[in-house]
């Protein structure tokens, strides 16, 4: 097996493989502590996702968001930076998503509400990106503070718009939009009727490609990662590494506010204070299991979307928290053991092989 | 309202911060980044008033608090420092983690998923503001914790290996300072104070509620932050923003200024803080290097 096959097959199959290892073993322990059959639970979960029309919408809805952050992850993570402020970000997005839904006249066509609205939210993302961008580009400021710090002030401050300014009495929420709603997939597919999948989807999965391309087939791409790879070497070929920081922020938050559309035109019509609800973080889950891949983070968004969707279904038996517990160990599972089961893998070849090291691993550098 | 009443209240309001700031600024110092200040002080809330509850002892709920205080501290040392794990990663994790074990834990011990029943506390349950607050012995031990914290990292042999540890971990080492063993310390004992943090919010409202600590671990971080990882000038921060936010719960019935602003105070000030715009704070240089 030649060493960029075997990379390859490190870096794709290795963390799902962790991550869906420690699920089950944690999962079960928790599940007995709540005196029920794992086996049982599993399969009720699984039922309630993959074995029905309505679960796989649900799970189809939840990956959409996640598709968004996680890329969202994954892009800045490529650049050298992590942004944790996705959770902001996607709230700004279907806020801005929300205001302009409202602005727009009712009965402007789809055609031209739908992209404005979608426009708004990525506008949105991306100037709450752009704080931490400019903020890093200019004075150097470290991104992770930063964007935890924003995180705050824009839910507050997304608080206060609503809550002061925009929501119906006695609610949270600001009225529906005149325009520019997403249809649900029930249309074209009956069989998904009820479940909140809309044509959101579909915009997630173009994203991700078009991540995929940035990222891979554009000198913009290859600048942003060469910066996440080595800034110094980066910069000293000519790349200058402010203004590709500043972008990655810029586009990192458009990519989250993007994932806003999905509850707000695809699903209530309206923007609701909290709707993020840990979407945000999750992202970055997402992102570390799919490899800061665009391809990967869609598989890691359905893994994670199939868990929070099985939590739903499995409630009557085991508490639905159970899925929160199972997403954090997922995490922490997969950032520490995969880097060193890889580093076991690596000596015991190496080893075997009595080759010097070869350079399997030194694509991983942007690996969080 | 008395400027007495006020200095109480505000100080009701900084105990918290002043036990996660300590921890925060413990483990930053020693190159660990503490984004998990938030999920140990949920799962001291917890653990304490899973002790309390099944002890009835005030006493044993603080220590059951700071076993889960160490318990997490532990995982994060652990996951941090043995794993050479992304410390940004397992932040955000574990502070997922205790959301949901809480949670979960919370179901299954009280059948609620909001609430735990009422258990004790220290002090006069009755009787004024300031009686209550001064016979609480946590808020004694929040007030010392800073400058016990100041003088063991600037004066201590100890400090000074935790400093050296998260300035320049080679050259600690190259002289015989162990420094994963320093930042093993750093990290428990931050977890440990983190989670006194949330002990005494569990029992000063005498039950744990779901995600009860609401931020004040960020709030913490953002504290040791602007206070440029120097205890005294964190403790300070952390009475500034318990000052703002005693404030603003007194202008309520004004509405002056809506309440969301004020709480985005602590926030926007550590970014101008961490911009440089006024005196730079700068973290300690080998702050979340150890996966190199």
């Amino acid at each position: 097996m030649n060493a960029r096959v075997r990379s390859t097959l490190e870096e794709a199959v290795l963390p799902p493989l962790v991550a869906l290892a420690i699920t089950l073993v944690v999962g079960d322990a928790l599940i007995l502590s709540y005196g029920q059959a794992p086996g049982t639970v599993w399969r009720l979960l699984l039922d309630g996702t993959w074995g029905n029309a309505y679960g796989i919408g649900q799970v189809l809805y939840k990956a959409t968001t996640l598709t968004c952050t996680g890329l969202a992850v994954a892009l800045s993570l490529r650049a050298g930076l992590f942004n944790i402020g996705a959770e902001g970000q996607l709230a700004a997005g279907g806020c801005a998503a929300a205001v302009m839904g409202l602005m727009l006249p009712a009965g402007v066509p789809w055609v031209i509400a739908v992209p404005l609205c979608v426009f708004a939210a990525f506008v949105a993302g991306g100037v709450v990106g752009a704080v931490p961008g400019v903020l890093r580009s200019r004075f150097g400021a470290h991104e992770v503070i930063v964007t935890i710090m924003v995180n705050f002030i824009v839910l507050a401050l997304l608080n206060y718009v609503v809550s002061a300014k925009l929501h119906l009495p006695e609610t949270l929420h600001t009225p529906a939009i005149h325009s520019g709603a997403i249809a649900r997939l029930s249309g074209w597919i009956p069989a998904l009727r009820g479940s909140a999948v809309n044509w959101t989807v579909v915009v997630a999965v173009l994203a991700a490609l078009a991540v995929q391309w940035l990222l891979f087939r554009t000198r913009q791409g290859f600048e942003l990662r060469a910066t996440g790879l080595q800034p110094g070497a980066a910069e000293y070929a000519g790349v200058r590494v402010p203004r590709v920081w500043r972008n990655a922020l810029v586009l990192s938050g458009a990519l989250a506010g993007l994932g806003g559309v999905n509850f707000v035109l695809g699903y209530k019509g309206y923007y609701e204070d909290g709707f993020a609800g840990g979407a945000g973080f999750l992202g970055i889950a997402v992102a570390l299991v799919g490899r800061n891949h665009p391809l990967g983070v869609l598989l890691a968004a359905l893994f994670f979307a199939t868990l929070s969707q099985g939590g739903l279904a499995i409630n009557a038996l085991v508490p639905k928290q159970m899925v929160e517990v199972l997403q954090g160990v997922v995490i922490i599972a997969v950032a520490t053991a995969v880097p060193e089961v890889r580093r076991l893998l690596r000596t015991t070849l190496s080893r075997a092989s009595s080759t010097p090291a070869d350079s399997a691993g030194s694509t991983t550098g942007s690996e969080p | 309202m008395s400027l007495l009443l006020f200095l109480a209240q505000t100080v009701r309001i900084a105990v918290p911060y002043l036990f996660a700031a300590a921890g925060g600024a413990l483990a930053e110092r020693a190159g660990i980044v503490s984004l998990t200040l938030e999920g140990f002080m949920l799962g001291g809330a917890f653990g304490a008033v899973i002790g309390a509850h099944y002890t009835n002892s005030a006493w044993l709920g603080v220590l059951a608090g700071i076993a889960a205080g160490l318990m997490l501290g532990g995982l994060h040392a652990v996951a941090s420092i043995r794993f050479r794990a992304n410390q940004v990663v397992i932040g955000v994790a574990i502070n997922l983690l205790a959301v949901g074990v809480t949670r979960f834990f919370l179901q299954l011990a009280f059948n609620s998923s909001s609430n735990s029943p009422r258990v004790t506390g220290f002090g006069a349950t009755s009787g004024s503001t300031i009686t209550a607050l001064l016979q609480n012995p946590l808020v004694w031990l929040g007030v010392a914790v800073m400058p016990v914290m100041a003088y063991v990292v600037d004066r201590t042999p100890f400090g000074l290996r935790v400093r050296a540890a998260g300035e320049h971990p080679e050259a600690a080492a190259s002289v015989g300072v162990r420094v994963e063993r320093v930042r093993y310390a750093a990290v428990l004992a931050s977890g440990a104070l983190a989670a006194l943090g949330g002990v005494y919010l569990a029992l000063d409202q005498h039950q744990f509620t779901d995600s009860m600590t609401a931020g004040r671990g960020f709030i913490a971080l953002a504290a040791v932050i602007f206070g440029r990882w120097q205890p005294l000038r964190a403790a300070v921060a952390c009475l500034l923003f318990a000052a703002a936010e005693t404030l603003q719960i007194q202008l309520q019935t004004v509405q002056l200024i809506p309440s969301q602003f004020v709480a985005m105070i602590p926030y926007l000030l550590t970014i101008i803080a961490v911009a440089g715009v006024v005196g730079r704070s700068t973290a300690p240089s080998a702050l979340g290097r150890t996966d190199e």
